[in-house]
């Protein structure tokens, strides 16, 4: 978390709501959200991919609990085709923390071997990620579980609520949504139903980095560029992280100074060619770049509406 | 241009300093499909740069396929979401759109306009500083304007951005646009929008967006976005003489530390400052306040913190910690402005769960004073609410709440409506004011209280609350354990459901609304008995969790016994003892638990008996067993 001493900061007298920075407010809101969420569930969960979204969201709730330790554990629905990267962070964060940290990966999955390059990106999501996060919220029994997707992501993202409903069947249905006013948040659920909270919906990416910058939130340094072994596929640039990738004929991992904008499973999540490594030119990168983050990708190419379609099986 | 690109090559850390303390607004914008509200958030979202290439490159694929304006660009469709819409071409919730420029971050609630979507401008005006109502420069202040006009004031925003679109279409006419300004200026004074600013522009080819329009010379306000980017939008005063801050959440890490976490509503807290404990009365000075980096000396509404009080007080998740000179109000009754959210009309006197800040509470509407027509603001007498519709009623609390009036502070006086069968927020409201009755009528004080009345019968009252699928067997055990209680003396009485719907409750049908006040009834009339020192057995099907929660709620701890009489629907349809089962399956019953009306099982029953494992009459005796370990029944 963060290396922050914990310093005593004088407030100006006068400083009002609206002077407050919007870093500040966006801080205040999720902190206002995950307190709320936790105080009327029963069995709160916080999702954790090990991504920058991830990494702020936990950083904000040892903020939210703080002195107490965070009141839930991690859960970490693993696909096992993460970055390597990724899992020596998730570690070495859950035991800076003192926190519970819940692995699961879906058994089926594990003995059908299920992979991205004989099963194809969408089976390989579908079954890893929206069936396995369905296997472990009903097998450790919680009723809320906290997701880091932001609004600004994606069109069908803009309109979930903070706190959004799912039926016992873990699907989404946008036609039920409950009206959300003021910060009077409803938590109350009925017949096995469970709860999504989302205390990043109004950040967006270029928030996330600022606020990394200014928090000093350690993220996986995948995010910043280093000469990395990749071979292009399709036009996208895909680490070759660990010899489970089968290379097709003729082709030769090459060495390139790359950097990830998103993290997911490695063959499904491509580099951007990248000088930037500080988060001082990651952030100059973003603002002057010109295509957005999930371009990166793989899974939101399908039809216009697939996050829709995802999220109404299940997916987060 | 909305970012500076130049500053962001050149000297990036410095343009981050800058970017780190910018602020934040939140707007609405209400206008038609007509008027070109999609286009206008669309082209605030291109004009600031927040269109990627690939993103581009959809919307051209887009525009082509769903799009309205020809082999042009159709910018609204970079923010219709959802596919449903996107078919049928028209916005119908609530989204929220993100842009920023070098001066503050927005936050665009953006919502559809059409009379049956009030409910979603409401709730994008429920968080929203400032609103952008659009009018079509060719049309001029239409009926819908009005209405939300009269939807922003309602919910307290008083900044408005008149934005008379299209001008391009009218010839950039002053007339024109001094005619339509004139026009809104008479009618918002009258709804309380006194702090109006018309902006003449064309969303569609640009003018009076982001750059100044060329065609339009008399004109001298802002454009729309300079007006976003300095409008001032603080009301609050940070006073710690007006302190409110509503507990969230009891933080004790050990026994060394126990702070009260939540967000200041109002106010200002500081270390040293003597707060009080609302609703109750205790009073007790802040000796520390953590905000989110370290501890502070003062924070100020809108920041969280947990602080940590001198004194032992009862402070539980609910509460106000208020200023001492200037405390919240405190009613258990009050008279509220209602907006019905839920297809399934507003049933006076019904319990839904009210939640205020953050405490939940059981409530009911008691009276609607009258409905006004959102199109004339006509006042409307009422009897119950629909969807979409706005009222005015009388709100009644089974506790007291702390709170100030909507109109001084949003966080203190809106509230929303639960329904406790489905969980769904029904309705929003907020609070006009608390009705002196409230504070007036007390409880009678009864000298002869329940205990006294208890130890005349030489025992302990209790409710033993049977549930179960017709034909279960309730009626069956409550009746042989009536026996067993008063052959050892015991004062006891049954209220059984068929019985009861006789009498008390035969205006009563089996609708989920009837079940719900059917249960509601005899729970209070348990709860009277109770008090009058009696054992009382209720055999109901009860099917909802939350009527037997609330039934279990309204007598005391350690007086409830729930007995689960658990009989598969497969047996208790083959014993049929009344053959109604027979007609529910030939259809000639409607709302037949188990068949086409749902039943809710217990999750902890006290008592849970299988009948198909369990004789009545061991089934007489398990209870009794139990009732023994509660304490009721002498050993």
């Amino acid at each position: 978390m963060s290396e922050q001493p914990e310093t005593v900061q004088p407030v100006a007298d006068e400083l009002t709501r609206s002077q407050q920075s919007h870093l500040d407010r966006l801080e205040a809101e999720s902190i206002y959200i995950m307190r709320e969420a936790v105080a009327e569930s029963e069995r709160p969960v916080m999702l954790y991919s090990v991504g920058k979204d991830s990494a702020v969201m936990v950083h904000l709730a040892s903020k939210a609990f703080a002195p107490s330790r965070l009141p839930f554990p991690l859960l970490h629905v693993d696909t096992t085709w993460k970055f390597r990267a990724m899992y020596e962070l998730r570690n070495a964060m859950a035991e800076r923390l003192g926190v519970e940290l819940l692995v699961h990966q879906n058994p089926e999955c594990v003995r059908l071997g299920i992979n991205p390059f004989t099963h194809g990106s969408q089976v390989h999501t579908d079954m890893w990620k929206t069936q396995g996060l369905k296997q472990a919220l009903d097998k450790y029994g919680f009723d809320l579980a906290f997701g880091g997707a932001r609004r600004d992501e994606e069109k069908s993202r803009a309109k979930e609520r903070v706190f959004s409903v799912r039926s016992a069947q873990h699907r989404w249905d946008p036609k039920r949504q409950r009206p959300e006013l003021w910060s009077v948040y409803n938590v109350r659920t009925t017949m096995g139903e469970t709860i999504r909270a989302f205390p990043l919906s109004n950040w967006t990416e270029l928030d996330i980095w600022q606020y990394i910058r200014r928090e000093q939130i350690p993220i996986v340094p995948l995010y910043f560029a280093a000469e990395r072994p990749v071979v292009e596929r399709n036009g996208t640039l895909i680490m070759v992280d660990d010899d489970r990738m089968p290379l097709e004929p003729g082709e030769e991992p090459m060495l390139k100074k790359v950097r990830f904008r998103t993290l997911g499973c490695y063959p499904l999540t491509g580099a951007v060619e990248s000088e930037a490594d500080t988060l001082t030119a990651i952030v100059q990168e973003m603002l002057l770049a010109t295509t957005s983050e999930r371009q990166g990708r793989v899974i939101d190419h399908d039809a216009a509406a697939s996050m829709e379609a995802k999220k109404q099986e299940g997916y987060f | 241009m909305a970012t500076d690109q130049a500053m962001i090559a050149e000297d990036i850390e410095r343009y981050l300093e800058l970017q780190e303390n910018k602020g934040l607004l939140r707007f609405i914008t209400c206008g038609s499909v007509d008027d070109g509200k999609s286009t206008l958030i669309g082209r605030l979202l291109y004009e600031s740069h927040l269109v990627f290439e690939d993103q581009m490159a959809a919307l051209e694929s887009d525009s082509k396929r769903f799009g309205t304006q020809g082999a042009d660009l159709d910018l609204a469709l970079l923010v219709d979401g959802l596919a449903a819409e996107r078919e049928q071409g028209i916005t119908i919730d609530v989204a929220y759109r993100f842009f920023s420029t070098d001066v503050r971050k927005f936050i665009v609630a953006d919502t559809p306009g059409h009379e049956q979507y009030t409910r979603n401008m409401v709730t994008g005006a429920s968080t929203a500083d400032v609103a952008v109502i659009l009018v079509d420069a060719r049309k001029g202040i239409m009926t819908q304007t009005r209405r939300h006009s009269f939807l922003v004031s309602l919910l307290g925003i008083r900044k408005v951005a008149l934005a008379i679109n299209k001008v391009d279409l009218v010839g950039y006419s002053q007339d024109v646009v001094q005619a339509i300004e004139d026009d809104y200026r008479s009618f918002a004074t009258e709804i309380g929008l006194d702090e109006v600013v018309a902006i003449p522009l064309s969303a569609l080819v640009g003018d009076n967006v982001t750059e100044r329009s060329p065609h339009m010379q008399w004109y001298n306000g802002p454009t729309l976005m300079g007006y976003l980017e300095t409008v001032a939008v603080d009301t609050d005063h940070a006073r710690p003489g007006s302190l409110r801050l509503p507990v969230q959440w009891v933080n004790r890490p050990d026994h060394t530390f126990r702070g009260f976490s939540g967000q200041v509503a109002r106010g200002a807290v500081v270390v040293g400052q003597q707060v009080r404990v609302l609703p109750g009365h205790s009073v007790s000075t802040i000796t520390s306040v953590l905000g989110p980096s370290g501890e502070l000396t003062r924070a100020v509404a809108g920041q969280p913190v947990t602080v940590t009080l001198a004194d032992e007080v009862d402070v539980s998740r609910g509460d106000v910690l208020s200023s001492v000179d200037e405390p919240a109000e405190v009613a258990d009754q009050f008279e509220a402005t209602l907006v019905w959210m839920a297809e399934e009309e507003l049933l006076p006197e019904r319990q839904y769960l009210l939640k205020l800040g953050t405490k939940v509470v059981g409530a009911a509407v008691t009276r609607i004073k009258h409905k006004v027509n959102v199109n004339t603001l006509e006042h409307v007498s009422a009897t119950t609410l629909e969807l979409n519709d706005i009222g005015v009623c009388n709100v009644a609390l089974d506790q007291p709440v702390a709170f100030d009036r909507y109109e001084e502070n949003r966080d203190m006086g809106g509230f929303i409506l639960i329904d406790r069968l489905t969980g769904n927020t029904v309705g929003a409201g907020m609070i006009r004011f608390a009705l002196r009755r409230s504070t007036n009528v007390q409880w009678q004080s009864l000298e002869v209280t329940k205990s006294a009345r208890a130890e005349l019968k030489g025992q302990r009252p209790c409710v033993v609350w049977f549930t179960g699928l017709s034909g279960a067997g309730k009626s069956t055990i409550a009746n042989l354990l009536e026996k067993r209680l008063h052959a050892d003396g015991r004062h006891t009485t049954l209220l059984d459901g068929d019985n009861v719907r006789h009498g008390l409750n035969r205006d009563l049908g089996f609708t989920d609304a009837d079940r719900v006040e059917n249960v509601r009834r005899v729970a209070e009339v348990a709860h009277l008995m109770v008090e009058t020192g009696l054992i009382v057995l209720v055999s109901f099907i009860s099917p909802f969790q939350e009527e037997r929660a609330m039934a279990r709620e309204l007598v005391e701890p350690g007086e409830f016994c729930e007995v689960f009489v658990d009989t598969p629907l497969v047996v208790a349809e083959e014993r049929d003892v009344k053959g109604l089962y027979r007609k529910a399956r030939r259809g000639e019953l409607v709302n037949f638990t188990g068949i086409d009306s749902p039943y809710q099982p217990p999750e902890s029953p006290e008592v849970h008996i299988d009948t198909t494992l369990v004789s009545p009459e061991d089934a007489a005796e398990l209870i009794v067993v139990r009732l023994r370990e509660m304490g009721i029944l002498g050993r």
